[in-house]
């Protein structure tokens, strides 16, 4: 899809011809994310438009008790040390950013007064600089004023490298100034295209100044807060127990009228995925449980009782196959799978091109995923298919044998194809994983029926997932010839997710296997594009350029997609939690209620 | 005796610096970081893992920081969790008392099991209470706690839908409902261990308890016209007891140590499954403090194991 394409669905946008959704359905297909498609449109002119979520209540409180059941319980709660997920999830019961995403992809104010465009002045026609308006009369939950000195000093907080805050990332290539009381502006360095990320979202959220002062940088440890936040959320913290409870009560002073609509809430941890699945949906002793990693085979039938009902939201998820080409077996100063050496059939393209059609994507959704995993062909689709609304992918065994018959590969005596004295003869490895080993076996089963060998291999997910610079069965050293894991987009703008592919993020010794280039795919060409996107203000251009990226990974077949894997939630029939999957699960809490 | 306990003491601190040397390079050796998760996550660059890495000293040697962990435990302080930076004994006094009331309870329900159906089963072998009582027993202890567990939450919770199966710490209600609440939710595991520990206690009270009935004492006591209860529980009970005593001291420590698999299924917020949950995340300090405690109350049950034979059977002395 090339640049004039885009601005002409951008156009059609515009007048009305295809719908917001649908463009960002699009974007979608191509591999770009929905904040990002939506920030395409922005900077064309077309304003943001969250379709504000439904919600009946006319009265503050008179919700009664919300039971939030999450099988891994928060252990932190200051959102600048969250370590996953869970951690932000508990702590967006108290803290708030200025801007949170929705399922759309659309930024919905949340302490912001309205959302920067270029027709409110807020964006910098140069991409230099943000500049937000804060909500006023916004109180901490001690009454102290929410200001612009609040944002500043969340930005001194996450870039002091002494805080160590996992948030630098958001906040490090910028700078916060207060123009008043209500206004700060973040500076960028350079012409920045995805402003919409410090303050905004999953590492958006606010800690109020006046108690983490202090504790700035070494001491960030020391700060009471850290264990009883003060934000500006929804609900007033009452009780904290790391792992297994986090416990709110309504607060009185929020700053939207008639929210939030229940009296207490509690956050239990601990468990397991399928027990917390049947305390919602079957006993109904929970109201809302999350990420339901269980088959969706049991959901379904646990779903029958009932009491509750399971929710989508899409992501940029992918559990897809990384094709290795280095050599796994060969070891170059202490190193296998090191870029000295080439794989020995992997780089033949028909060799490829034959692996992603034995991968039957139809029968992994169908028999392992269900609503969980919906086949893609996702961030290496191509945007005709999708439009011609054929399947994406393909599963043809005769085709692959065509392709291996054509490129010279003939079966042995074994019935193994063979090239000139080199059997294909593949070691296929993930982490313990249920799905995981069943996708194994269906992939397996195709190989043998082409004449591919395959030998499984599975590893502790502590152990794969693991940074060990020790261990050779970590998925960054991928001593295997093809390896299976998700990827996760945990951030809405492509430009980091991307960049999994450049020749100068290799994972290597030289790096102790931290460089984010896991396949080790080498492309001149690919690194051009991407440097070109990084300093491209222009989003409809960048995504032009993202999207061509997106092609060369497909023409290559550097990885192969499986399913995506949207984030999945259990809720009680007549509870209302919109959810997004570009921001927590908790993000809209402030508007979840029960229908009488 | 003071001597003797003395002498105890004095071996239980070599004892427990072994231990904690061996938990420690066993813990330093394992794979993975606490921070390992922030690896995954694109948007957190590496520096940041480096610098809490560097932070919370976890780059120093192992000799090193099992030295800096060694003096800090001495002067009372038991460090910060990795996960949560929180100090370690406020996260063990937070989970301690679920603990203690669900596997308490479990280790008296087990006792209160054990103690009559064993006696009564041994005072009239291989009657058909004695068969009946022993089938049950083997039943019981064959079966692991995990499936019992879920077997109890298939009937219970889902299909009879009495009992909760989410334990929860705080209950939302006042009075006698909050009572009922927490007696309520304790039912199943409680009984999940009870009758786990209690079938094979019976076994152990039985066969103890044989042992004592054919002495020649306990035939006089009768010829002297003794009624059978006096006999039973003066001159049979108290002399077998003592190897029961022993069994029921050692398992004290398992109250504070909870039961990681039980407290997992019921989500019971004790120190087993913050043990549990601490290795999963490599949470060093908070894996070292609860094995260490653990292993303390360990050898002090022992000892008082060792006093209390003293007082059941007064022929034993301590030198």
């Amino acid at each position: 899809m090339k640049e004039r394409e885009l601005r002409g669905l951008i156009e059609d946008v515009r007048v009305g011809k295809l719908s917001r959704r649908d463009f960002v359905r699009r974007m979608l297909a191509v591999g770009l994310t929905a904040p990002f498609a939506t920030q395409m449109l922005s900077y064309s002119g077309i304003a943001m438009a969250a379709s504000l979520p439904e919600y009946k209540p006319t009265q503050r409180g008179g919700g009664g008790h919300l039971r939030l059941l999450w099988w891994q319980g928060p252990t932190l709660l200051n959102p600048h040390f969250a370590v996953g997920t869970k951690d932000q999830d508990g702590s967006r019961l108290f803290y708030e950013p200025l801007a949170a995403w929705d399922a759309d992809g659309n930024l919905v104010p949340i302490l912001a007064a309205e959302i920067p465009s270029l027709e409110n002045g807020g964006l910098a026609e140069d991409g230099m600089s943000v500049t937000w308006k804060l909500k006023q009369g916004v109180q901490w939950h001690d009454g102290e004023p929410f200001t612009a000195d609040d944002c500043v000093f969340n930005w001194e907080y996450a870039t002091d490298p002494e805080t160590a805050a996992v948030t630098i990332g958001s906040y490090q290539d910028s700078k916060a100034v207060k123009v008043d009381d209500h206004t700060v502006r973040v500076e960028f360095e350079k012409p920045t295209p995805f402003w919409a990320d410090a303050f905004v979202g999953t590492r958006g959220m606010l800690i109020p100044k006046h108690l983490f002062e202090e504790f700035k940088g070494a001491a960030s440890r020391d700060a009471p807060a850290n264990l009883a936040p003060v934000g500006t959320g929804p609900y007033l913290f009452e009780e904290f127990n790391p792992g297994d409870l986090v416990r709110g009560k309504l607060n009185p002073n929020y700053h939207e009228e008639n929210r939030p609509h229940f009296d207490s809430i509690e956050m239990k941890g601990g468990g397991d995925a399928v027990s917390a699945a049947r305390a919602v949906l079957q006993t109904g002793e929970f109201d809302y449980a999350w990420n339901m990693q269980v088959e969706d085979e049991l959901l379904s039938r646990l779903e029958e009782a009932g009491k509750g009902k399971i929710v989508i939201a899409e992501t940029g998820h992918i559990e897809h196959i990384q094709v290795n080409n280095t050599d796994p077996r060969k070891e170059v100063d202490g190193e296998r799978s090191s870029t000295e050496t080439q794989h020995p059939f992997l780089t033949d393209p028909a060799v490829r091109q034959a692996l992603n059609l034995l991968v039957d994507r139809g029968s992994v959704e169908q028999h392992i995923y269900g609503r969980t995993g919906p086949a893609t062909a996702n961030f290496l689709n191509n945007p005709e298919k999708f439009r011609s609304e054929k399947t994406s992918y393909e599963f043809d065994v005769q085709k692959a044998v065509a392709l291996l018959e054509e490129g010279g590969w003939v079966p042995g005596a074994d019935g193994i194809r063979e090239k000139d004295g080199v059997r294909l003869s593949l070691v296929y490895q993930t982490s313990i994983n249920a799905p995981r080993q069943k996708t194994q076996a269906i992939v397996k089963q195709a190989c043998q029926k082409a004449g591919i060998e395959v030998e499984l291999k599975s590893v502790t997910a502590s152990v794969f997932f693991s940074s060990d610079v020790g261990n050779p069965d970590t998925y960054t050293k991928f001593y295997s010839d093809i390896q299976m894991y998700t990827t996760t987009m945990t951030q809405p703008d492509p430009g980091i997710f991307m960049n999994q592919f450049v020749s100068w993020e290799i994972a290597t010794k030289a790096n102790k296997w931290q460089g984010r280039n896991i396949t080790r795919w080498n492309s001149s060409e690919y690194d051009e594009l991407y440097r070109e996107a990084q300093g491209e203000l222009d989003p409809v251009k960048r995504a032009a350029l993202f999207i061509r990226m997106n092609e060369l990974l497909v023409e290559n077949v550097v990885v192969i997609p499986i399913v995506s894997r949207p984030n999945v939630a259990a809720v009680a029939s007549n509870l209302s939690a919109p959810l997004s999957g570009w921001d927590n699960y908790t993000w809209a809490l402030k508007d979840w209620y029960r229908d009488a | 005796m003071s001597q003797y306990l003395i002498r105890r003491l004095l071996i239980a601190v070599p004892s427990l610096l072994g231990i904690s040397i061996v938990l420690f390079t066993i813990l330093a050796l394992a794979p993975g970081d606490p921070f390992g998760e922030l690896a995954m996550n694109p948007a957190v660059p590496p520096e940041v893992r480096a610098a809490l890495r560097e932070k919370f000293g976890l780059d120093d040697p192992v000799m090193v920081r099992y030295l800096r962990w060694l003096t800090a435990m001495f002067q009372g302080d038991w460090g910060f969790s990795f996960v949560s930076r929180m100090d370690v004994d406020t996260l063990i006094l937070q989970r301690l008392p679920a603990t203690l009331i669900v596997i308490g309870a479990s280790q008296v329900l087990a006792l209160l099991i054990a103690l009559p159906v064993g006696i009564y089963a041994a005072t009239r072998p291989y009657s058909i209470f004695d068969q009946v009582a022993n089938t049950l027993a083997f039943i019981g202890f064959s079966l692991p706690t995990f499936f019992t567990g879920i077997v109890f939450i298939l009937i219970f919770s889902i299909t009879l839908d009495w009992l909760p199966f989410v334990y929860q710490s705080n209950i939302n209600a006042t009075g006698l409902a909050w009572y009922w609440g927490h007696i309520k939710q304790m039912i199943m595991p409680v009984a999940v261990l009870g009758l786990f520990q209690g079938a094979s206690w019976t076994r152990f009270v039985r066969s103890a308890v044989l042992d004592v009935i054919r002495l020649d004492y306990v035939t006089t006591a009768r010829a002297k016209g003794l009624a059978e209860r006096v006999v039973v529980m003066k001159h049979i009970v108290r002399n077998a007891l003592i190897p029961v005593v022993t069994l029921v001291a050692l398992q004290m420590p398992a109250v504070f140590g909870g039961a990681i698999i039980t407290e997992q299924i019921f989500r019971v917020p004790g120190i087993g499954s913050l043990l549990i949950s601490s290795i999963l995340a490599n949470d060093t300090p908070v894996i070292m403090a609860v094995t260490f405690v653990f292993a303390c109350l360990v050898i002090l049950f022992n000892l008082i194991a060792d006093i209390l034979y003293g007082w059941l059977d007064p022929r034993i002395s301590y030198r």
